[in-house]
């Protein structure tokens, strides 16, 4: 056995490794050993994850398994519901404001309700443009917006990938979404 | 009705017969090894294979709608398609003659030397009327030396494509495959000398006949064949190490080494030549597993003989008998080992790294030649002490 760092090894024995013995010069109980290596692996279970048929979703509500995306993983956003049902954002325009890639389009109107004076009329994220920076999530000061570890669904056209108000809340529910633990 | 079945299987018709159904199955087994391929390395390396390309039972056949059949395993078809639409790109430099001969020189001696494979058993008594068919396409008594003969011309193929392609990398390869394959023909014809020393023939047919109507050694609960593994197990070690050289797999797959030649002799090579290439390769794979099942392996003989206990028995194949049910276990044998040694083959291809170039060459010239030659010769003494009269026979 040599090192990969080591130039000729064949002709220089000497240095950090011994001389090679007769039986590891043959090469044969080394190719042994590396096809048991391989037989065993054949009949041990493989790690590939169907997707998009299994999706991360199915691993990551089961136990943690091999290729779960990682549940910090920063993927598509959410706007979060208060306990009536209605969307906690303020429309402040701080996430629009924190946004580097300009991916965020908020249109504010007046509240109907008395606990805040004004909502989003128009709430776009542009799913193409977005960075996944996750800069959104820490500028609200309402908790409104919030990323999850979802990642994005391939679509056929690019207005597609432009989420409006409805998209980014139903995706919320969080049956189908884990949620991404907090800090 | 035996008389015009006499009439009608006269020497053209059955060899013609017989080398449309081999060259037809070949060339039907090595999509099968190709799908075997990609599967065996895919689950060695924790991985699926193709998966997606599969006949599905329609939906409307109530339970089993759906279900997919042998995942994959239109993948070879797939690909063929593919290769059939790509683009034939010729290099401006090409040498056009060579260049289109390369692909052509790589196939054609290796379905030639197809031909001398005994791939069932000697007599046949072709659907009983009486016409005794030898279940090899072209019988001929120095078989062996002609099926090296023509299968060396393989070679011309990787050296003419690399050559004509006009570019450096395969140029580089074309030098090496020539290089080490008359290196490893050198060990392997040594190996096989002494098998041919012990069988005390050049025919392939009787190498198999050798093998399946003696006893090896009665070992008690088990009693070994008289196949050659056996009694040469040295020269079967050296021929099975050069064989991976001749075939160009993986220990020594000098002449398509990507990591330096980019894709070695086939580098520019596109569409169809670049499948008649791939083609030759699978096809000379198979050429060299029948070759060592024939003549290490005890060709169609079975392991066991037709006295063993129950359905072992009557899985046997007699060598004396010659109806057609026979035939069809020999030949089921022979596919059988043949089977094996190509998987054999793919296993080695996914465990074992590259060697390097002088590596290839010490293991060639200085250890499997003289290897080689001190076993023909302690073949020809033990011949001698043990059997004075006659070796083999």
């Amino acid at each position: 056995m040599s090192a990969p760092h080591t130039p000729a090894p064949q002709d220089a024995p000497e240095g950090d490794h011994p001389p090679l013995t007769a039986s590891e010069k043959s090469y044969l109980p080394s190719i042994v050993k590396g096809i048991g290596i391989t037989l065993q692996r054949f009949f041990k279970p493989n790690f590939t994850v169907q997707y998009p048929e299994v999706g991360p979703y199915d691993y990551a509500a089961q136990d943690r398994a091999i290729g779960e995306v990682n549940p910090r993983h920063r993927g598509e956003h959410i706007l979060v519901k208060d306990e009536q049902g209605r969307e906690k954002c303020v429309a402040c325009l701080l996430c629009m404001a924190a946004c580097p890639a300009l991916c965020i389009h908020i249109e504010p109107e007046p509240a109907p309700w008395d606990d805040r004076e004004r909502r989003p009329k128009v709430f776009e994220i542009d799913m193409l443009r977005c960075i996944y920076c996750g800069y959104c999530e820490e500028a609200c000061p309402c908790d409104a917006i919030r990323l999850t570890p979802k990642l994005y669904t391939p679509t056929t056209s690019r207005t597609e990938r432009v989420y409006d108000k409805e998209r980014l809340l139903e995706n919320n529910p969080e049956a189908q979404v884990p949620q991404r633990p907090r800090k | 009705m035996e008389s015009v079945l006499q009439l009608l299987f006269t020497d053209p018709v059955i060899g013609l017969i017989k080398g449309l159904l081999v060259i037809g199955v070949v060339l039907q087994i090595v999509p099968l090894l190709i799908y075997l391929e990609r599967k065996l390395s895919a689950y060695m390396q924790g991985r699926l294979g193709p998966n997606r390309v599969n006949f599905v039972v329609p939906y409307a056949v109530p339970g089993l709608g759906g279900l997919r059949l042998v995942p994959g395993s239109l993948q070879p078809l797939a690909d063929a398609i593919k290769l059939a639409f790509k683009e034939e790109i010729i290099p401006k430099d090409a040498d056009k003659l060579l260049w289109y001969l390369g692909p052509f020189l790589a196939f054609f001696p290796i379905a030639t030397a197809l031909a001398f494979i005994p791939f069932g058993i000697n007599h046949w008594d072709a659907l009983g009327s009486g016409v005794i068919v030898d279940l090899r396409v072209c019988s001929v008594p120095i078989s062996v030396l002609l099926l090296f003969a023509i299968s060396s011309l393989g070679v011309y193929g990787i050296a003419a494509g690399g050559w004509g392609s006009g570019s450096k990398y395969p140029l580089m390869a074309a030098v090496r495959a020539s290089a080490q394959m008359i290196s490893y023909e050198v060990s392997m014809g040594i190996a096989v000398l002494a098998a041919m020393a012990t069988v005390g023939s050049v025919d392939l047919q009787q190498f198999v006949v050798h093998q399946a109507t003696q006893d090896f050694v009665d070992l008690g609960f088990l009693t070994l064949p008289n196949w050659l593994v056996f009694s040469q197990p040295l020269a079967a070690l050296i021929f099975l190490v050069a064989m991976f050289a001749e075939n160009n797999r993986l220990p020594f797959d000098m002449p398509e080494c990507e990591p330096e030649l980019v894709g070695g002799f086939h580098t520019e090579y596109s569409g169809l030549k670049f499948a008649l290439f791939f083609l030759g390769e699978y096809a000379a794979m198979i050429l060299m597993c029948s070759l060592f099942v024939t003549i290490f392996l005890g060709g169609w003989g079975s392991f066991w003989d037709t006295d063993a206990w129950g359905v072992f028995g009557w899985v046997a194949v007699d060598p004396h008998a010659t109806d057609g049910i026979n035939a069809i276990k020999s030949h089921l044998w022979f596919m059988a080992k043949v089977m094996a040694i190509l998987c054999f083959q793919i296993w080695i291809r996914w465990t074992l790294p590259r060697f390097r170039y002088d590596q290839l060459m010490n293991i060639g010239w200085k250890v499997l030649v003289p290897l080689a030659l001190g076993n023909l010769v302690l073949t020809a003494i033990a011949g001698y002490f043990l059997n004075p009269i006659g070796v083999g026979q």
